[in-house]
C-alpha cells in the first residue's frame, strides 16, 4: 500500500514535470502583445485566421500598449517570448537597440493601414472646431503670448478664440503608454507650437493644473471621464468615437471632419499608419506565423470591403499593400526612425 | 465613592437612578447605531445587487433569428468528404481532411444567410443593399453554418430552420439600448437595417431567446453578439483545479505541522509572523513575482492558466494556512490530552482526533481562499491572461483568460451600449460562482460541525 502511494506520488511528481518541460519547448499558437489601438483589428484578423486555416490554432492577441508590446517583444527569441507586436507607431531606434541586445535580430515592419485620431465631446454639449493651435493653447503649460512666456492663462475656450463655447478647458488624452500619444504630440501640438512660435521642449510641456487628464487605459476610460465632467473633450480613436456615435460628437479639425474618406484621402490631418512587427527569427518555429502576416494583408481581410474596414480601420491602397507584402516575404529588417 | 455612602438614602437613589438612566441612554445609542450600520450595508448591497441584476439580466436573452436555411447545391459545390483509405497514415489522412475543411470554409455560406433574409422580408435585394442586409445576422454565423455541414453532408439540398444570432447593434436596437429617436447620423444602423429588423421582429423572424451563447461560446471580436464565456470558464477552472490540488495539501501540512509538531522558537514566530505578512501582501505582487519566476526564469508559457493557477496558489497559501491554525487552535487541549492519556502517539493523535474535528474550519478557510482566488484579476493581468483568446483550453497550458478578466476586458470593448449589458451579465455569472462556493463552505461546516 506504502508502495503504491509512493510511485503514485512519484508518478504525479513525473507527470507535471514532463507537462511542464514539453510545454516550455513547444507552442503552436501565435502568441501576440501590443497597441490598444491595434488591438481589435487583429484580434479580427487573429478570429478569421483560426477559423480559415483549420489547421493552425487561432492566435492569442495581448494589450499593453505599443511601448510594452515592444519591450515584451525585444525580451528576448524563444518560446515564451512573443511573436508579434502590435504599435500604433514605428519603432524607435533605442528599441531596436535594445532588441538586438537581447538576440532580436530579424524584426520585420508591417504596416497594414491608417488609423484616424479625433477629438470629441459629449453629444448634448456645444461642438467644437478646432485648429493645432486652440490645442496646445489649451494643453500647454506656458504660451507664448505677444512676445513674452507667460503661463497659460486660458481657463475657458472661448478665451482662446471667440469661435468657440463657452466652456471651461478639460482634455482628456491619452498617457505616454499610448502611441497615439506620440501622434496627438506630433501631428497637434507641435503644429500648434510652431503657431505660437515656440520651439524645443515646451511644445511638449502641458499644464499640471488638472485640466489635463492622462489616461493610462482604453478608451472606455476616457469615455467614463467625459460622462463625469461634462465639459471634457477626449481624444478617441475613429473606429471608437464610430460604435459610439449616440454619445458623443466629434470635432472637426482645421475644418475637416474626420471619416474614412477624409483621412484616407489625408484631407484630415491627425492620422497615422498602424503597424505590427514579426520575429523573424520565430518564423521557422512558429507554425502559421508568416500565413497569419501574408493572411492580415490579404485585400479581404484588411482592404476596402473588409472586416477590418467595417471595424473602422483605414486600408492601404493596393500599391501600398504590395510593398508592404513584399517587404515582407523578403524580409527586410526595420532601420527605425 | 464617598458622597454616595456619606448621602442619605433619598439622594443615594438619586444618583443611582440618574446613572442608571444615562447607561441606558448609552446602550440605546449603541444599538441604534449598529443597527444603522447594519441597516446602510445591506441597503449599500441590495442596491449594487440590483443595479448589476436590472443591467445585467437582459442579456442573457438575445436577439435571434429563426431563418429557414436552404443549403443550396449550387453554392455549397463541394466535394466528398476523404474517407481514410486502408493503410493510409493517419498524418496524411489529417493533412487531406483540412484540404477539405478549407474548401468547405470557401464556400459562400453568407450567400445562404442573405437569400435566407431575403426570403424571410419578401423582398428583392439589391445589390447596394447587400451591406445593409448584412448588418442583421451577426457574421460568424456563415461559420456556424459551415460547421453545421462539416457535422452531417446530408443537410445539401434540405431547408433547415437555424437559429442564427442577430448582429449586436441589432440586438442594442431591438432593446431599445440606444435611443431610437437619434438621427441617422448617430444610429449604428443604417435607415433600412432599422427597417428591416423591426419587420422582422413582428413577424416573429427574430424573437428574444435564452442565449446559449452567453455560456457556450468564447470571447469574440470579429462578431460581437456571439462573444461568451465558455473560454473564460475553462481558464478558470483550471486555474481553480491547481489551486485547490497545490494550495490546500500544502496549506493544511504547513499549519499542522507549525502548529502541533514545530517547537515554539525564535524561528517558528518569525515564520508566523511572515506568513501574516504575506497574508496582507496586495495580490498584484504575486502577479510581478509570478511574472519574474514562472514566465522569466522557469519559462512556463505566456497566458497559461497553469501559471495563473501558481501564483494564485502563492497568494492563497497564507489564508488557508492561517485558518487551519485558527481551527486547530480551537480544539480544546483536553482532546489530545486525553489521546495521549490513552496511548496514542502525537501523529495518531493529530490525525485521528485534533484533525477530523477541526476539519469544518480548515474547509471553510480553504473554500474561502478559493473563491477569492477565483475573484483575483490584477495578478492574471501580469502573466498575460488578459490576452484575446478564441479558443477553448483544452489543458492548464493553453492559453486563456480567466471569468473576472473577461469581465476587465468587456468592459474596455468599444461597442458600449452591448457590452455594458454583457459585461454585467459576467458578473452575475461570476457572483453566482462565489456565493455558490460560499454556500457549499456553510453546508460543509454545518454538516461536519461537531459540538461536545
Amino acid at each position: 500500500m506504502n508502495v503504491n502511494k509512493r510511485t503514485l506520488g512519484i508518478a504525479i511528481v513525473a507527470g507535471l514535470a514532463s507537462g511542464i518541460s514539453t510545454a516550455a519547448m513547444a507552442r503552436d499558437t501565435i502568441q501576440i502583445a501590443g497597441s490598444s489601438t491595434v488591438l481589435p483589428f487583429a484580434s479580427i484578423v487573429a478570429e478569421e485566421f483560426g477559423a480559415s486555416f483549420p489547421q493552425f490554432d487561432t492566435p492569442v492577441v495581448g494589450s499593453g500598449g505599443s511601448g510594452g508590446g515592444l519591450r515584451q517583444f525585444c525580451q528576448g527569441v524563444g518560446e515564451n517570448t512573443i511573436d508579434i507586436a502590435n504599435s500604433s507607431r514605428a519603432i524607435r531606434s533605442a528599441e531596436i537597440e535594445n532588441c538586438n541586445a537581447n538576440g532580436v535580430e530579424e524584426i520585420l515592419e508591417v504596416m497594414f493601414g491608417y488609423d484616424g485620431i479625433v477629438f470629441a465631446s459629449r453629444i448634448d454639449r456645444e461642438s467644437f472646431e478646432l485648429t493645432p493651435s486652440h490645442v496646445f493653447a489649451a494643453a500647454a503649460a506656458e504660451l507664448n503670448i505677444d512676445g513674452e512666456t507667460v503661463e497659460n492663462p486660458y481657463t475657458r475656450w472661448s478665451e482662446i478664440d471667440d469661435s468657440l463655447p463657452d466652456q471651461e478647458i478639460v482634455l482628456v488624452i491619452p498617457a505616454s503608454n499610448h502611441g497615439t500619444r506620440e501622434v496627438f504630440e506630433e501631428k497637434v501640438l507641435h503644429l500648434g507650437c510652431d503657431a505660437y512660435d515656440m520651439e524645443g521642449e515646451a511644445c511638449d510641456a502641458l499644464r499640471g493644473d488638472g485640466r489635463i487628464i492622462e489616461i493610462a487605459g482604453d478608451y472606455t476610460e476616457t469615455l467614463a471621464r467625459l460622462d463625469a465632467q461634462e465639459d471634457a473633450v477626449g481624444v478617441f480613436g475613429l473606429s471608437f468615437y464610430d460604435q459610439n456615435r449616440d454619445r458623443l460628437q466629434v470635432a472637426t479639425v482645421d475644418g475637416v471632419t474626420p471619416s474614412l474618406e477624409t483621412i484616407g484621402s489625408g484631407e484630415y490631418p491627425v492620422s497615422r499608419p498602424l503597424f505590427f512587427y514579426v520575429k523573424g527569427e520565430h518564423l521557422d518555429q512558429i507554425p502559421g506565423l508568416a500565413e497569419y502576416t501574408e493572411f492580415f494583408l490579404d485585400e479581404m481581410t484588411s482592404g476596402f470591403g473588409s472586416p477590418l474596414e467595417d471595424a473602422g480601420l483605414i486600408p492601404m491602397d493596393d500599391g501600398e499593400r504590395d510593398e508592404a507584402l513584399e517587404a515582407f516575404q523578403a524580409r527586410t529588417v526595420a532601420t527605425g526612425e | 465613592m464617598n458622597t454616595i455612602t456619606q448621602a442619605s438614602r433619598g439622594e443615594r437613589l438619586a444618583i443611582i437612578e440618574r446613572s442608571l438612566a444615562s447607561r441606558h441612554r448609552q446602550e440605546k445609542r449603541f444599538r441604534r447605531l449598529g443597527l444603522a450600520a447594519v441597516v446602510t450595508g445591506m441597503v449599500l448591497v441590495l442596491i449594487l445587487f440590483a443595479s448589476i441584476l436590472m443591467r445585467g439580466l437582459p442579456a442573457f436573452w438575445q436577439a435571434t433569428f429563426y431563418l429557414d436555411i436552404h443549403f443550396d447545391s449550387d453554392i455549397v459545390n463541394v466535394s466528398e468528404r476523404p474517407i481514410q483509405q486502408e493503410g493510409e497514415s493517419n498524418a496524411d489522412f489529417r493533412e487531406r481532411d483540412f484540404t477539405w475543411q478549407s474548401e468547405v470554409g470557401r464556400v459562400n455560406w453568407q450567400q445562404l444567410i442573405d437569400n435566407a433574409l431575403a426570403e424571410a422580408l419578401g423582398e428583392e435585394i439589391e445589390p447596394q443593399q447587400t451591406r445593409d442586409l448584412r448588418a442583421l445576422v451577426t457574421s460568424a454565423e456563415r461559420r456556424t453554418l459551415r460547421d453545421r455541414f462539416i457535422e452531417d453532408q446530408s443537410l445539401l439540398g434540405e431547408t433547415h430552420t437555424i437559429k442564427l444570432l442577430a448582429s449586436a447593434n441589432v440586438d442594442v436596437w431591438i432593446k431599445g439600448n440606444i435611443n431610437r429617436d437619434l438621427p441617422d447620423s448617430q444610429q449604428q444602423l443604417s435607415a433600412q437595417t432599422r427597417e428591416w429588423a423591426d419587420h422582422l421582429y413582428e413577424e416573429g423572424v427574430i424573437t428574444n431567446a435564452f442565449s446559449t451563447a452567453l455560456f457556450l461560446n468564447t470571447d469574440s471580436r470579429s462578431s460581437l453578439a456571439s462573444a461568451g464565456l465558455a473560454g473564460a470558464f475553462m481558464g478558470s477552472l483550471f486555474m481553480m483545479l491547481i489551486v485547490m490540488l497545490l494550495s490546500i495539501p500544502i496549506g493544511v501540512a504547513s499549519a499542522i505541522y507549525l502548529e502541533e509538531f514545530a517547537p515554539k522558537n525564535r524561528l517558528t514566530d518569525l515564520i508566523e509572523i511572515n506568513i501574516n505578512n504575506l497574508a496582507a501582501v496586495p495580490s498584484i505582487v504575486f502577479g510581478l513575482l509570478g511574472a519574474a519566476i514562472f514566465i522569466g526564469y522557469l519559462r512556463l508559457p505566456l497566458s497559461a492558466p497553469l501559471v495563473g493557477g501558481l501564483v494564485l496558489t502563492l497568494m492563497t497559501l497564507p489564508t488557508i494556512i492561517i485558518a487551519t491554525r485558527a481551527a486547530l487552535r480551537s480544539i480544546p487541549n483536553s482532546i489530545r490530552q486525553a489521546a495521549l492519556g490513552m496511548g496514542a502517539s502525537k501523529v495518531q493523535t493529530v490525525f485521528h482526533h485534533v484533525l477530523p474535528l477541526a476539519l469544518p474550519g480548515i474547509l471553510t478557510g480553504s473554500i474561502l481562499g478559493v473563491a477569492q482566488a477565483l475573484g483575483e484579476t490584477a495578478p492574471l493581468l501580469l502573466i498575460g491572461m488578459n490576452a484575446f483568446v478564441s479558443n477553448i483550453p483544452a489543458t492548464p497550458f493553453d492559453q486563456a483568460s480567466a471569468l473576472p478578466v473577461q469581465i476587465y476586458l468587456w468592459q474596455g470593448n468599444e461597442l458600449r451600449n452591448f457590452f455594458e449589458a454583457r459585461t454585467s451579465a459576467a458578473i452575475i455569472v461570476l457572483l453566482a460562482l462565489m456565493l455558490s462556493l460560499n454556500a457549499l463552505a456553510i453546508w460543509l461546516r454545518k454538516k461536519l460541525e461537531t459540538r461536545w
